[in-house]
């Protein structure tokens, strides 16, 4: 039997020279004449160590990284597929402390198996939560997973089950199952490895959802971003169709269920659940007003589940494992585990899933090891570009919904951007400001308008106009458009902007003398 | 007259790509995706079959076209480089090398140059957050961009 070489082709890893490197393997292999075959995995979410090989040996996998397309010659010479010694060797990848720490439960399979292969899919788990829920009853489907205590993972936290149990008991002939994977706040890129390295498993989860609401149709709103998602994505729907998981008959089963792929147009406002499904109606991104809710009168006005990637891919493992396992991780209000993805100016950077319930500091600090470029930590911006800014002073707020909210910031979708002391915080309080007015649908006027006269507000304060009263304007209008938007785009700016202005003050009263020497 | 072919050209293709999409639960966006990829723009000639097609009114269509970021008016650059922007970007010091990027290629956001060889876009997120600055040129991702790097970017795509 040949060996296998696992490299990667999530695009962290495409990003950094796996592509090449997996074409140089091939080329290395056939001419040495060596029997061995390359599978290209998702990514176990190490980012600093990809593109991240791994060999099948008797002993169990033998990961090296980071690998460039120049080692592949030396790797060989050192006995590679025997998992031999080389300067690169990094072990047993599951020995590896930033996995060992782990806890995966939605990301169990990510890295480790052919995103492709059903069979890999099967071999690790795959499937055994649909077959669990097929033999149950639609009730006793979303009784289990409002039990698992699973709250929407896209960062509003909105329990799970309730929402499955709002459309399960909607009329309608017709009801649908939507999966938010338009994962646009910077610092996050959960979904995105899940569909490159896992789809099987968001699939597993949506037709799961649709058995339990009686939904025979679903869709997956995926940006345009994404292309590598995309082909995957496309690619296992083909496969799960060919093999009965979807379609007329669901794992031979009375139950029908088939999903399509639609792909985004670069609107970052398109996250919020009723501009997406305006969006995929084939209309403008613009927030609906609600109620309606979504589960009553959603795409195209029928009742609809609509749930981010990570909560749909968190089901299956639920159906396997139980309601209690799944409860039994985390703290408080927060349960289940929570796949955290630590960006920007961090030496360890990529993905790790555990127990709701870590620190700040313990993930910044000890998990990602510090700033990549070795200065201190001057702020974390935690669940993306509506999330607030942390200084070091809240290190110790726990990961949990309830903990972040009551320090005035938001977990959202659980990604972490650390900058170091050389950030600018009234410039990322701007940024907050234009990134809402570049994004703003439009429709209403304190996100729209509002954004724009931050920016200007934050321009008078930069050049020293009336900082004092400027700061006044800037914090009346947080205010309005915490209040007054109609969703989380104008509502949440506020976030990020009066963060940076509650925790790091003097970043906004410049010293006029040295803006003038500039 | 040349202009007057071409629009029928583009009409007829449009037509086809509306008659196969059509059947669609909501079947705007996979289109206008269709159109981009055909044309490399949605151009303006193919507005009003697409009206036709799904009993739309032109603006309404045309109010879908320039709300999304993705459609173009005009066709791109031979290559189009996409610099992230966003905060994880930012933390790595991707504002700088966006603006020596900038200056290299003497363009501006959005702007394609005058000798049609490259476009530069903003995009903020590539999900490439834990190895930024991160850009996507003519569809490749390029993570942990430095310098020497974008230095080597103006000069490939000006070549």
């Amino acid at each position: 039997m040949s060996v296998k070489i696992y490299i990667p082709g999530d695009s962290g890893a495409v990003a950094l020279g796996a592509d090449r490197l997996a074409v140089r393997m091939a080329e290395a292999l056939k001419a040495r004449d060596l029997d061995a075959e390359i599978v290209r995995n998702g990514s176990r979410g190490l980012y600093w160590l990809e593109p991240m090989i791994e060999v099948e040996t008797e002993k169990g996998r033998v990961a090296y990284g980071p690998v460039k397309a120049s080692d592949v010659d030396s790797l060989i010479e050192a006995g590679l597929l025997d998992g031999g010694d080389h300067p690169l060797s990094l072990g047993a990848p599951q020995e590896l402390p930033f996995l060992k720490r782990q806890t995966r439960l939605t990301f169990a399979r990510c890295g480790i198996t052919d995103p492709l292969s059903l069979e890999d899919y099967r071999d690790h788990g795959g499937l055994t939560g649909l077959t669990n829920a097929i033999a149950m009853a639609p009730e006793a489907i979303v009784a289990q997973v409002t039990e698992s205590g699973l709250r929407g993972r896209g960062g509003a936290g909105f329990p799970t089950g309730i929402k499955w149990k709002t459309v399960l008991g909607a009329e309608g002939e017709q009801k649908y199952i939507v999966c938010n994977a338009d994962e646009g706040d910077s610092g996050t890129f959960a979904d995105r490895m899940i569909m490159e390295g896992d789809p099987f498993v968001l699939i597993e989860g949506m037709v799961i959802a649709g058995i339990a609401v009686g939904a025979t149709k679903g869709y997956v709103y995926l940006r345009s971003e994404y292309p590598h998602a995309i082909r995957v994505m496309n690619r296992a729907v083909e496969i799960a169709r060919e093999a009965g998981i979807l379609g007329n008959s669901v794992l031979g089963s009375d139950h029908a269920f088939d999903m399509d792929i639609r792909v985004g147009a670069g609107a970052y406002v398109c996250g919020e659940e009723t501009a997406l499904l305006e969006s995929l109606e084939g209309r403008r991104g613009v927030v609906r007003a609600k109620p309606p809710l979504p589960a009553h009168k959603g795409f195209l006005g029928r009742p609809t589940v609509i749930n981010n990637v990570i909560s749909l891919a968190s089901v299956p493992v639920i159906m396997d494992k139980g309601a209690d396992f799944y409860r039994d991780f985390g703290m408080g209000r927060s349960r289940g585990t929570i796949p955290v993805q630590i960006a920007g100016n961090v030496k360890h950077g990529g993905l790790f899933e555990a127990a709701f319930g870590m620190t700040l500091g313990e993930l910044v600090d000890d998990i990602a090891g510090g700033t990549a470029s070795g200065r201190p930590v001057k702020a974390v911006q935690v669940g993306g570009p509506l999330g607030a800014y942390f200084p070091r002073e809240l290190f110790d707020t726990p990961f949990d919904y309830e903990a972040f909210a009551a320090k005035d910031g938001l977990i959202g979708h659980a990604g972490i951007v650390v900058f170091d002391d050389t950030a600018d915080m009234l410039k990322q309080a701007r940024f907050a400001f234009e990134f809402c007015a570049v994004e703003s649908c439009g429709k209403c006027t304190p996100c729209r308008i509002g954004s724009t006269r931050g920016v200007e507000v934050a321009d008078k304060i930069r050049a020293g106009i009336e900082p004092e009263s400027q700061i006044t304007l800037m914090t009346d209008l947080c205010n309005t458009m915490k209040f007054g938007s109609l969703c989380a785009l104008g509502g949440f700016t506020p976030y990020p902007v009066m963060s940076a202005l509650t925790h790091f003050p003097e970043d906004f009263r410049p010293a006029p003398m040295s803006q003038a020497a500039e | 007259m040349e202009s007057r072919s071409a629009d029928t050209d583009i009409a007829s293709r449009t037509e086809a790509i509306v008659g196969r999409l059509k059947p669609l639960e909501g079947p705007l966006l996979p289109i206008l995706r269709d159109i981009q990829r055909e044309f490399g723009y949605v151009p303006q000639a193919s507005l009003p079959v697409i009206a036709n097609g799904l009993n739309l009114s032109r603006a309404e269509v045309h109010g879908v076209v320039s709300f999304y970021h993705d459609y173009r008016e005009a066709p791109a650059g031979r290559h189009v480089i996409k610099l992230c922007r966003a905060e994880a970007c930012q933390s790595m010091g991707g504002d700088e090398l966006a603006e020596r990027l900038l200056g290299l290629l003497g363009l501006d956001w959005h702007e394609t140059g005058a000798d049609r060889k490259v476009t530069i876009e903003p995009v903020y997120c590539l999900g490439l957050c834990a190895c930024a600055p991160a850009a996507m040129v003519d569809g490749e991702v390029i993570g942990r961009l430095d310098a020497e790097m974008v230095d080597q970017l103006a000069k490939a795509v000006q070549a």
